[in-house]
């Protein structure tokens, strides 16, 4: 029954799957540093914001499904300008311009560009863009609302506004097609003898000019709308995945490794303490542990939720009320086998106070089983939290993996076929889960030597 | 101890459950359905009010008619005896009372397929459902996992008791109900075989209705199984392993009878009362996971009642449904502690 913590570690080091389950383990929580220093916690509790999400593209999928495909779907791009400035006598004039070197084989969605400026005066702001042909078509020529002092001014303009269409008119002669009903990118981006993409680099220029003053592009962003975007691609709601998947990591490892902590060190106190004192005392708080036992878990965890709360810790306690029970039946079983040895009944007639005994005594004879048991049930932990997440009971400021597939679900992504919604939530809790399941294993075999002859 | 007194022991832990849960289930949600229950008496009071003409006419300006409305909802209050706090004892003696006996009341939204808002109507539709799918499943599981486990307990270290081993320790860490988004997505959406809904879409008079349950029931059928056999496998060999290394065993191979007949009828039978009792607790415990799993698959039975009660907060619902699943969960605790106890004798000295 005694270990010392080389030996363990030594037989442990033996097993392949406990190494399986350690390596798993270690990704997983680079993983969830990796989630701590690239997205702010702030930036995470906006997930569930549609507000700022408005620049991303709708139900896209991952851009890598690009590579398994011959016909190149169009990315999401969301493009950075490169500025510059000059001054022409006394008009100084700011242009913001964005390269993108356009390879898809599929119009663009839409585009859109955002911007913010700050400036005094009425600015004149125009949008052109010069396509891979040498072409220049001339999109927005605006002026900024007058101001009489410094001023800042939000706006946008999109792909659909029919001053675009106006102003590409102009050009209509070159192509050979008709261009009468057709949406402004499927002109800009088309070849000129037929209504196909023509590929290669394209550079939009924004310029603004002014007279009283020199204006500043504060936020300036091209959006050219695809189908595709990202590593893990985007929700119904525009949200990006990989950020929701990326921050689930420290959720689930939270969850499932508090929960299990505080379940097996409450069932061991309790059942060691209850086979320790024995008697009535053991009698009513194992009835207490049968009631607890017996009870159906979810659906007093759904209630719990509702009625009194969903904030991510009350579900972990909550976790707790229906985690302990079975560990103290077992711990109690173990402390009525320790105490009838030796050493133990002589620190009791030495005087020794109960709860030394216990805590100096039993306890750490129990400690690996213990450690086993903490590995063992942390699956069954995310497993539960994902399912009360999954049924929309979940923390709304910390979305986890179960409420990225509840999502998924209430939006019906499977049977609109969007894979990459509800397939890598689903994974990551499986392999979480693998994770402590193997070193689990590895561990009982350890503590349970019987188990190896088998 | 007897087994009689065994039995009675059990039967008054399991008593005492049942009303610790619904002790809980009545405090946690009392408070909402205090208010629940006085906003719809004072609703009522005002619609019998505004209904009759005569007394609307006596009224001469409005003061007077609200002060009257005030009073008889006071009244009404008082005879329900809702005046007092939901948690005095008499209240809460009350509820129980009137959920053991099976009074759930009426739904505050939801209703029966034929209309009713009866909640025990509800759930009366709703259980044979949940019954048939998942009593279905476990019986395909079990009979599944004691042939594979009984396979795989006797080549220990082969091929196959590997796979049973793996499929076990994978299979538990994925979510149910995730398999069954994805089994949607595979076989209703890639290759559209079986509905993506499995509620029927013929009424239940209609002749076919049988059929079409059981083409929709397939679907998730499958899903339980799939996930399920492979841990019942994981169970019954390892208790076929120990059963194995009984000295019994040694003695029937000595004596020369034959390797399958001591694992079917003689190994088989000792590890008979572990499997018996978890085939008891896996059928209570499939009743709870119901919930999530039949949301998951739009299956019309108990846990898709409860899961659309949460959505709207059903009390009466919640707390019915509670109730019965809870009752249910007990009676097979209660078996598999009988089976149990009358397999094996020493359970009952304990």
């Amino acid at each position: 029954m005694s270990f010392s913590a080389k030996t363990i570690w030594k037989e442990f080091s033996h097993s392949k799957i406990g190494i399986v389950g350690i390596a798993i383990l270690v990704i997983l929580f680079s993983m969830s540093i990796v989630a701590f220093v690239t997205i702010p916690l702030d930036n995470f509790k906006t997930w569930n914001d549609p507000a700022s999400w408005l620049l991303y593209p709708k139900s896209a999928q991952p851009a890598w499904v690009n590579y398994f495909q011959s016909e190149k779907i169009p990315e999401h791009l969301i493009l950075k300008p490169i500025s510059s400035s000059q001054q022409l006598d006394s008009v100084s004039v700011l242009t913001d311009s964005f390269v993108v070197n356009y390879q898809y084989d599929g119009f663009p969605s839409d585009f859109i560009y955002q911007y913010t400026a700050k400036y005094s005066g009425s600015p004149l702001l125009q949008m052109s863009v010069t396509r891979p042909d040498g072409m220049i078509l001339q999109l927005v020529s605006t002026s900024l609302p007058f101001a009489n002092g410094d001023t800042t001014y939000s706006s946008m303009i999109f792909s659909t506004q029919d001053v675009i269409t106006k102003n590409i008119e102009d050009k209509k002669t070159k192509y050979a097609f008709s261009l009468d009903g057709m949406s402004s990118e499927k002109i800009i981006f088309s070849k000129l003898d037929e209504n196909t993409i023509l590929k290669g680099p394209y550079v939009f220029r924004v310029h603004l000019y002014d007279v009283s003053g020199t204006p500043v592009l504060a936020k300036s962003n091209l959006i050219i709308g695809g189908k595709v975007y990202g590593i893990m691609g985007t929700d119904e709601l525009r949200r990006d995945l990989s950020v929701g998947l990326l921050w689930g990591t420290p959720l689930a490892l939270f969850i499932g490794i508090t929960v299990s902590i505080g379940s097996v060190v409450f069932g061991l106190v309790y059942g060691v303490y209850a086979g320790y004192k024995g008697r009535s005392t053991d009698e009513v708080m194992m009835r207490f542990n049968d009631i607890i036992y017996a009870m159906p878990a979810l659906p007093l965890l759904i209630i719990l939720a509702v009625t009194i709360g969903n904030s991510i810790f009350l579900i972990v306690g909550f976790l707790v009320i229906f985690g302990w029970v079975g560990i103290a039946k077992v711990s109690r079983s173990m402390a009525l086998q320790i105490k009838t040895l030796q050493y133990v009944e002589a620190s009791k007639l030495m005087g020794q106070k109960d709860y030394k005994i216990i805590f100096k005594h039993i306890l750490p004879q129990l400690l690996p089983y213990a450690f086993a048991s903490i590995a063992i049930s942390v699956p069954g932990a995310i497993t539960t939290e994902a399912g009360l997440s999954f049924l929309g009971l979940g923390d709304p400021t910390f979305p986890t993996w179960g409420q990225i597939l509840h999502d998924a679900s209430s939006y019906s992504a499977a049977a609109r076929g969007m894979w990459w919604w509800i397939l890598p939530p689903g994974i990551m809790i499986a392999v979480t889960g693998l994770a402590f399941v193997f070193m689990g294993q590895a561990m009982d075999s350890i503590v349970n030597p019987k188990l190896r002859q088998r | 101890m007897g087994f009689k007194k065994f039995l009675a022991k059990r039967a008054i832990t399991m008593f005492g459950v049942l009303m610790a849960t619904l002790l809980l289930t009545i405090i946690l949600v009392g408070s909402n359905m205090d208010s629940i229950s006085k906003q719809s008496a004072a609703l009522e009071i005002r619609q019998q009010v505004t209904n009759n003409k005569n007394l609307l006419s006596s009224f001469k300006t409005t003061e007077q008619l609200d002060s009257y409305i005030e009073n008889q909802i006071k009244q009404r209050i008082t005879a329900l005896g809702l005046d007092q706090p939901w948690y005095s004892p008499q209240r809460i003696g009350l509820s129980m009372y009137k959920i053991l006996t099976l009074d759930f009341g009426h739904a505050k939204f939801l209703t029966s397929d034929s209309g009713s808002s009866d909640v025990r109507d509800i759930i009366l539709e709703k259980l044979p459902r949940t019954i048939l799918l998942f009593t279905t499943a476990t019986a395909i599981v079990s009979v599944l996992g004691i042939f594979l486990g009984t396979v795989a307990a006797s080549k220990v270290n082969s091929k196959i008791d590997r796979i049973t081993s793996g499929l076990a320790i994978i299979s538990s860490s994925f979510p149910v109900w995730w398999i069954g988004v994805l089994m949607i997505f595979v076989f209703a959406f890639l290759y559209p075989i079986f509905p993506a809904r499995a509620t029927p879409d013929v009424s239940t008079s209609d002749p076919g209705y049988l059929g079409s349950l059981l083409y929709h029931m397939a679907l998730p059928l499958i899903t339980l199984v799939m996930i399920g056999f492979g841990a019942w496998a994981y169970l019954v060999r390892n208790f076929l392993v120990g059963v194995l290394q009984e000295d019994f065993i040694m003695a029937k191979r000595a004596a020369g009878i034959d390797e399958k007949r001591i694992l079917y009828s003689h190994a088989l039978k000792n590890a008979a009362p572990p499997i018996v009792t978890i085939l008891a607790l896996s059928l209570s415990g499939s009743l709870g996971g119901a919930i999530i799993t039949e949301a998951v698959f739009d299956w019309p039975g108990m846990g898709r009642l409860y899961f659309e009660a949460i959505s709207v907060l059903d009390l009466p619902v919640i707390i019915g449904a509670t109730y019965v699943l809870t009752a249910f969960f007990l009676v097979s605790v209660f078996v598999a502690d009988v089976l149990y106890g009358y397999f094996d004798p020493r359970v009952r000295r304990e």
